[in-house]
């Protein structure tokens, strides 16, 4: 599925609770001199005002495949959108699709994995969802909706951000990590970013699942308190952000969101694929409705190569990757972020598997 | 695997290359006909293409001397074999889902969930389907209209003021197709599988087994089979007598690359099969002989095939624009 990603069409998904700034972020993106050319296809009942040579107007039709699978929506109307689209190659370099505010991003993404006729011509490049600094705290206790599209990000621009105070900033951030530690996040005003910050991030792409430290590990906030213990690398094994509530991390408060959280458990060796394997598929189709996101990179026992893989909710995208370099530690690392997630329960059934 | 087909037909095909995505291929009336996805006509060998959409068409329909085209400017346009385009029907701006020619000159036509059929007198008839529909089709006989959706098949008299009934099968269903003695009704759905109802007892028909979504379709000149693409063989099923419950389908024109498109000739019991790989290859049901009429050309899908009235002549085209025309030797 990941293979021969070059030529294959990268489609951008916006999404954002109303008012955050989506088609702010949108126009930004297709009016900069980059000389590509998009394909924008946005709800055809909001907002309008977006100049560009090709705009479609999609009406969000989400169903459900009929193949035993609860959690398998996927967007019909995208379907049949993107291979039309795909008849006038040389037309445009890259889709962008904006959902409206109260989308969940999953049925769009699963789109491109459920769908052969689409996979094979687009890959899915990145969820990008535009937060208000100023309303998302408040969106994310009121509004299901909010909360997917922040558990569901790649990249999270914490937009608005004149409209707060430091305060305020640092306490809407903490929010989005409780939820979300893994994603990029920008802090913006009125969308302002490279785009190489949203666009062919390749967020999907097994061959760029590089690391999966939580994000926020990364110095990329002004609060350098580092008082937490130590510096972690990739071979670090501990937990990063199960223990307690109001942990200091970077200078960011360390809440504990009560119904969506993210997992990581790792284990600082090989496991088994013939345990691995099923456990995995057995538990994404038990507990995949509860799964968003799945990630993870494992050192199979006897394989010189790492394997990578990434799910959508039941749907899960693996394969052997690059070799283990020599000065690289065989750590098996996997991460969920999800709805009420068992922890004990994921930590013993990875541990199990254990080679 | 087979051995390649012995007999070929490929020094009789006039090769033609367009460039540009065939959406449909065939004849109005006498002259070959090429439609573009990039927005052009192309009506016989000389003329110029014309183009009466104002960007691309999206959907387009054409039998004996009507061709049906719906484009992404939203307008709904007839065209005849002289050339002449004629705007039928207008939604304002709105991408075209399917289009479907009717009897006697009637028309049909969806955008989003808004299905409008016009009659030969320019009558409009508007209703609201369930779900976006992917396939329209008219029936053989009267004034109605098969309308795939989400879970089903809506069946509409437009001059009737009976409630559409409702055909229900869960999943999205895509195209849809009458049998040509009207006793079936046929759609492709997202799963890989095509529904099938006995419309005299509403009874449920099943056909499964591709490896991919059946995408085109073709009625043998009796109507007693049904071949569809979609596996690594034409899919033919028996319609005589029940239908194809509990019937094998025939397989045919069986190689290492999916069936793309599929056209029966108007006359014979044989199949014009294209193939994702570009290959097109003639068979015979009656012994399966099989006739090569392209070895691939560029390597990309074969999207559209079509035959003259008296299946002498056959025009394909390709995704990338190859296309050729075979002249029989009759």
């Amino acid at each position: 599925m990941s293979n021969t990603m070059t030529d294959k069409i990268p489609v951008t998904v916006l999404t954002g609770y109303l008012g955050a700034g989506k088609t702010t972020l949108l126009n930004r993106i297709l009016s900069e001199p980059h000389g590509k050319k998009y394909a924008v296809i946005v709800n055809e009942f909001g907002e309008i005002g977006i100049d560009n040579d090709l705009v479609v107007g999609a009406d969000e039709e989400v169903f459900e495949m009929n193949n035993g699978c609860i959690c398998c929506t996927v967007r019909g109307d995208l379907i049949r959108i993107i291979e039309t689209l795909m008849k006038r190659k040389g037309r445009f370099d890259a889709i962008i699709v904006e959902t409206t505010g109260l989308a969940d991003p999953a049925p769009v993404a699963q789109t491109f994995f459920v769908d052969q006729d689409v996979g094979d011509k687009a890959r899915l490049d990145a969820v990008v969802t535009v937060a208000d600094a100023k309303w998302l705290a408040a969106r994310l206790k009121d509004a299901p909706e909010a909360k997917n599209q922040i558990a569901f990000a790649d990249v999270i621009l914490l937009n608005k951000t004149d409209l707060v105070s430091p305060a305020e900033l640092r306490e809407v951030e903490a929010r989005i990590r409780a939820i979300n530690p893994y994603a990029r996040l920008h802090k913006t005003q009125k969308c302002q970013i490279p785009l190489a910050e949203v666009l062919d991030r390749g967020a999907f792409d097994l061959e760029r699942i590089l690391e999966i430290e939580p994000a926020f590990l990364e110095a990329d906030d002004h609060h350098h308190d580092h008082d937490h213990d130590g510096e972690c690398g990739p071979d670090c094994t501990h937990d990063h952000h199960h223990h307690g509530h109001h942990h200091h991390h970077g200078g960011l408060k360390h809440y504990h969101d009560e119904e969506m959280q993210s997992v990581s458990i790792a284990h600082p060796g090989d496991v088994d694929p013939e345990k691995f394997m099923p456990w995995i598929n057995d538990l994404v189709q038990t507990e995949g409705p509860n799964i968003l996101r799945s990630k993870g990179i494992l050192a199979f026992a006897r394989e010189s190569k790492r394997f990578v893989f990434q799910g959508v909710h039941m749907i899960l995208d693996g394969d052997l990757q690059r070799d283990w370099k020599p000065d690289e530690k065989r750590v098996s690392r996997i991460v969920f972020i999800g709805r009420n997630l068992n922890e004990d329960a994921l930590r013993q059934g990875f541990l199990s598997c254990v080679a | 695997m087979p051995a390649a087909p012995v007999q070929t037909l490929v020094d009789r095909v006039t090769t033609l290359a367009f460039d540009r995505y065939v959406l449909r291929a065939g004849f109005l009336g006498d002259e070959m006909l090429f439609v573009f996805a990039d927005g052009g006509i192309q009506l016989g060998r000389e003329a110029a293409p014309m183009h009466p959409h104002a960007d691309a068409i999206l959907v387009a329909a054409h039998a004996g001397t009507r061709l049906l085209t719906g484009g992404d400017d939203g307008r709904i346009v007839e065209t005849g074999p002289d050339g002449r385009s004629v705007e039928i029907g207008n939604e304002k701006g709105r991408w075209i889902d399917a289009v479907a020619l009717g009897p006697d000159g009637s028309a049909g036509w969806s955008a989003g969930k808004n299905v409008t059929v016009r009659d030969s007198k320019g009558r409009l008839k508007t209703l609201t389907a369930p779900s976006t529909p992917q396939g329209l089709a008219f029936a053989p006989k009267g004034y109605r209209l098969a309308i795939a959706h989400i879970d089903g098949v809506t069946l509409w008299f437009p001059n009737a003021d009976a409630e559409p009934e409702r055909l229900t099968w869960k999943g999205p269903h895509l195209d849809t197709s009458f049998s040509p003695d009207n006793r079936f009704l046929i759609t492709s759905m997202q799963e890989n599988q095509l529904h099938g109802w006995r419309l005299a007892d509403k009874g449920h028909m099943r056909m499964s087994g591709y490896p991919s979504k059946t995408r085109s379709w073709s009625w043998s000149h009796d109507g007693l089979w049904l071949a569809t693409s979609g596996a690594e063989a034409a899919i033919i099923w028996p319609f005589a007598k029940e239908g194809p419950t509990g019937k094998a389908p025939r397989e045919c024109g069986i190689r290492p690359a999916k069936v793309s498109c599929v056209a029966f000739h108007p006359r014979a019991l044989v199949l014009a099969i294209g193939y994702e790989d570009g290959w097109v290859l003639l068979v015979r049901l009656t012994d399966a002989s099989e006739l090569l009429v392209r070895a691939g050309g560029d390597g990309t899908p074969i999207t559209a095939l079509g035959w003259d009235r008296d299946g002498k002549r056959l025009v394909f085209g390709s995704a990338s624009g190859g296309a050729g025309l075979l002249a029989l030797p009759v």
